[in-house]
C-alpha cells in the first residue's frame, strides 16, 4: 500500500516538474539545434551562441542590463538598509503603515507602475538610462526591506548596547555588531532586487526611451521583427544566470539556518 | 549617605503616550548595594537604562558624581550593563568577550591579559580563556557577562535582571557569588529584579517600585517589617491584607473583633489596611484566639503547610509546621506586634496592583 502511495506521488511530481519546467528545457535544446525549425532536430552547435557574442546590439543591451541590476540593486540596499531599522524603530502603528506602504509597490500591477513612473519621469528629466535606472531602485527598495526585515526582528538589539556600554562609538558598533547580523539578509535581498530588475520588461519598457536597451526590451523589439535562434541561446543563459544566482542565495540563507538552529540547541 | 555618586532628578519619561516614570529622584551611595525591586512594567528597567544612557529621559537631570550626564552617549558613561540576555559577542571566545571593552581602550596586552585572568578567577572560570561563549551554559554565560562588565572598573555596576533565565538552583548559587564579587571589587551595584526574595537576599537598600513611582525605600529588614502601603506589603512575601478600623490607638477591630497592636497616630475610628504575615499567625483550640474560623484548605509546602481558614467572608492565610484537619473550626491568635496598620490608599497610584 505504502509502495502505491509512493509510486502515485513519484508520477504526480514528476507531472507538475515536467509542466513548470519542459517549455524551458525546450528552449534549451532549440539553442543548440543546428536547424532553424522548430520542431526538428538538425544536430548539435554552439552557432547560435557564437552568433549572439558577435552581435553588438545584443552585447550593448546585456552590458545595459547588468550596470542597470548592479547599480539599482546596490542603490537599493544602501536606502533599503537604513530604511528598514528605521521602520523598525517605529512605534506599531506606525511599523503597521510603513510596511503596507512598502508592500503596495511589489502588488501593484507593472503596467501602473511603469506608465505612472513615465508621466512622472517627463516633468523632470529625459528618458534614458537615468529614468530607467531609478524606475528600477524605486520597485526594488521594497525587496531589499522585505529581505533584511526578519534578520533585524531576530536581532538581539542589546548585543548593539553591550557594544556601545563597553565604550565603542555608534559608527563602530554598527559596523562591527548590526552589520554582519544583517548580512545574509542584505545578500538576498540584493540578489533578489538584481534578479528582478533583470527580469523587468514593463516598468523598464515605459521608462527607457529611445535609445536605450536591455535585454528584455531588446528581445521584444527583435521578436516583432520573427524570432531568431539567438534568442534561445540568450534566454538559456539569462535562465542559467539566474538559476545560478537563487541557488547561491538558497544555500546561503539555509547554511545560514542551520547555523542558527544550532546556537539554539546548545 | 554622605557619599553620593548617582543621582536622578525629577526623571519623567513617557514611551508612546504612556507614563513610565513620574517625577523619578533617587540618589546612590558610593559601594552601596541598591535593587530597584517591581513588577514588570513599573518603570524600574527604564531606569537602569537612562543611567546607562540608551534612553534619554524626557526632563529631569542624571549627575554622576555631582556632573550632569544626561546627555552624554553610554560609551562615555563610566558604568557598565549586565543584561538580562547575556548579549555576549557570538563570533568571539570568552577572553575576546572580556578583552572587548579594554581593547577599545587600547589597553597594553599584558595589562588585558592580567585582566582576563583576574575577572574569570572572580567569577570562578578558570582556565575558560578559549571557550567558545556558544557552548557555554547560561549561568557561565552570565557569568563571563559579569567578568566583561568588571573587567572595564566602572564605578557603578547596573544589573538588568541578570539572573532571570536562570533556574531556581543557579540562580540561588549566582546571588551568593554576586555578593561575593560585589565585596570583592568593591563597586556600587544597582540591581534591577522582580523577584523579592533575591532583593532581601543581597542588597543593602530595597526601593520597591510601582507605576513608576517608589513605594518605599529601605533596608531588606525595614521592607519585609514595616511596610508602608498594601502594594509593598502584597508584593514582598505573603500576606493577609483586611480591612480594619483603628478603634484609637493600640486597638485595632479586625472583622468585629478588637486585637492589641502597637502602632498609634491614626486618629479615632479610622479604617485602616491591616496586614499580618502568614507565619505570624497561630492555629489554636476554638474558642481561645481571637478569631474562630474552618479550615477549609491544607498544602503541604515542604518547609511549612499553608492552610487556609475561613472567618466569615475572608480567607485567612496561615503558614505553620503543623497541619489542621479541613473542616475543623480552629481559633487564631496573634502577638500584638506582629500587627501591621497602614493607611488606606489616598490615590491610585498606591493602589495594590499585580497584573502580571
Amino acid at each position: 500500500m505504502k509502495r502505491f502511495k509512493d509510486i502515485i506521488s513519484g508520477i504526480y511530481i514528476g507531472f507538475i516538474g515536467l509542466i513548470l519546467y519542459a517549455p524551458i528545457l525546450v528552449l534549451i535544446v532549440l539553442s543548440f539545434n543546428a536547424s532553424r525549425s522548430r520542431v526538428t532536430w538538425g544536430g548539435f552547435t554552439f552557432d547560435w551562441y557564437i552568433r549572439l557574442f558577435s552581435n553588438q546590439q545584443i552585447l550593448e543591451a546585456l552590458f545595459t542590463t547588468l550596470i542597470l541590476a548592479f547599480a539599482s540593486s546596490a542603490v537599493s540596499v544602501l536606502v533599503g538598509v537604513p530604511g528598514a531599522l528605521g521602520i523598525h524603530a517605529m512605534n506599531k502603528k506606525k511599523y503597521g503603515i510603513f510596511m503596507t506602504l512598502t508592500n503596495i509597490p511589489m502588488l501593484n500591477a507593472d503596467i501602473v507602475t511603469g506608465i505612472a513612473l513615465m508621466l512622472w519621469f517627463v516633468h523632470f528629466i529625459p528618458l534614458g538610462f537615468g529614468s530607467v535606472l531609478l524606475a528600477h531602485i524605486t520597485f526594488n527598495i521594497p525587496y531589499v526591506i522585505l529581505s533584511v526585515m526578519p534578520r533585524i526582528q531576530q536581532m538581539n538589539l542589546s548585543v548593539y548596547e553591550a557594544t556601545r556600554d563597553l565604550g565603542a562609538g555608534p559608527v563602530y558598533a554598527f559596523f562591527k555588531v548590526l552589520l554582519p547580523e544583517m548580512m545574509p539578509g542584505i545578500i538576498s535581498g540584493f540578489f533578489m532586487a538584481f534578479t528582478m530588475s533583470m527580469d523587468d520588461f514593463v516598468i523598464t519598457y515605459f521608462t527607457k526611451g529611445a535609445g536605450v536597451n536591455t535585454l528584455s526590451t531588446m528581445i521584444y523589439g527583435e521578436i516583432r521583427k520573427g524570432i531568431k535562434p539567438e534568442m534561445y541561446a540568450l534566454s538559456t543563459i539569462i535562465f542559467v544566470a539566474v538559476s545560478i544566482i537563487l541557488l547561491c542565495v538558497n544555500t546561503l540563507s539555509e547554511k545560514h539556518k542551520n547555523h542558527i538552529v544550532e546556537e539554539k540547541n546548545l | 549617605m554622605s557619599d553620593v555618586i548617582l543621582q536622578m532628578e525629577h526623571i519623567d519619561k513617557s514611551f508612546d503616550g504612556k507614563k513610565i516614570l513620574k517625577d523619578f529622584n533617587l540618589e546612590i551611595g558610593r559601594n552601596e548595594f541598591v535593587t530597584l525591586l517591581g513588577p514588570s512594567g513599573c518603570g524600574k528597567s527604564t531606569i537602569l537604562r537612562i543611567i546607562g544612557g540608551f534612553v534619554n529621559p524626557d526632563s529631569g537631570r542624571v549627575l554622576f558624581e555631582g556632573k550632569d550626564i544626561t546627555h552624554l552617549p553610554p560609551e562615555k558613561r563610566n558604568v557598565n550593563t549586565v543584561f538580562q540576555k547575556y548579549s555576549l559577542f557570538p563570533h568571539m571566545n570568552v577572553a575576546e568577550n572580556i578583552a572587548f571593552g579594554l581593547k577599545l581602550k587600547k589597553k597594553s596586552s599584558a595589562y588585558i591579559r592580567d585582566k582576563i585572568e583576574y575577572a574569570l578567577k572572580l567569577v570562578n572560570l578558570e582556565g575558560y580563556e578559549s571557550r567558545d561563549t556558544t557552548s557555554l551554559s547560561g549561568g557561565q554565560q552570565q557569568r563571563v557577562a559579569i567578568a566583561r562588565a568588571i573587567v572595564n572598573e566602572p564605578q557603578v555596576l547596573l544589573l538588568d535582571e541578570p539572573l532571570g533565565a536562570l533556574d531556581l538552583k543557579l540562580r540561588h548559587e549566582m546571588q551568593r557569588e554576586l555578593i561575593k564579587i560585589k565585596k570583592e571589587v568593591g563597586i556600587t551595584f544597582l540591581y534591577v529584579t522582580h523577584d523579592q526574595e533575591e532583593a532581601l537576599m543581597m542588597s543593602d537598600r530595597i526601593i520597591v517600585m510601582n507605576k513608576g513611582i517608589i513605594q518605599q525605600a529601605g533596608n531588606s529588614k525595614d521592607i519585609y517589617d514595616e511596610p508602608q502601603n498594601a502594594f509593598v506589603a502584597d508584593f514582598i512575601g505573603e500576606s493577609n491584607i483586611i480591612d480594619g478600623i483603628m478603634v484609637r490607638d493600640c486597638l485595632v477591630s479586625i472583622q468585629g473583633v478588637s486585637f492589641q497592636c502597637v502602632d498609634t497616630g491614626f486618629g479615632i475610628n479610622k479604617p485602616v489596611d491591616v496586614v499580618i504575615r502568614p507565619e505570624d499567625l497561630e492555629i489554636v483550640e476554638k474558642g481561645k484566639g481571637y478569631l474562630d474560623g474552618q479550615v477549609i484548605s491544607v498544602i503541604f509546602k515542604g518547609a511549612y503547610y499553608e492552610i487556609k481558614v475561613k472567618v466569615n467572608d475572608y480567607e485567612w492565610m496561615i503558614q505553620s509546621v503543623n497541619p489542621a484537619p479541613v473542616g475543623d473550626i480552629v481559633g487564631l491568635t496573634i502577638l500584638p506586634d506582629n500587627i501591621q496598620i497602614m493607611h488606606k490608599p489616598v490615590s491610585d497610584d498606591e493602589e495594590v496592583s499585580r497584573d502580571e
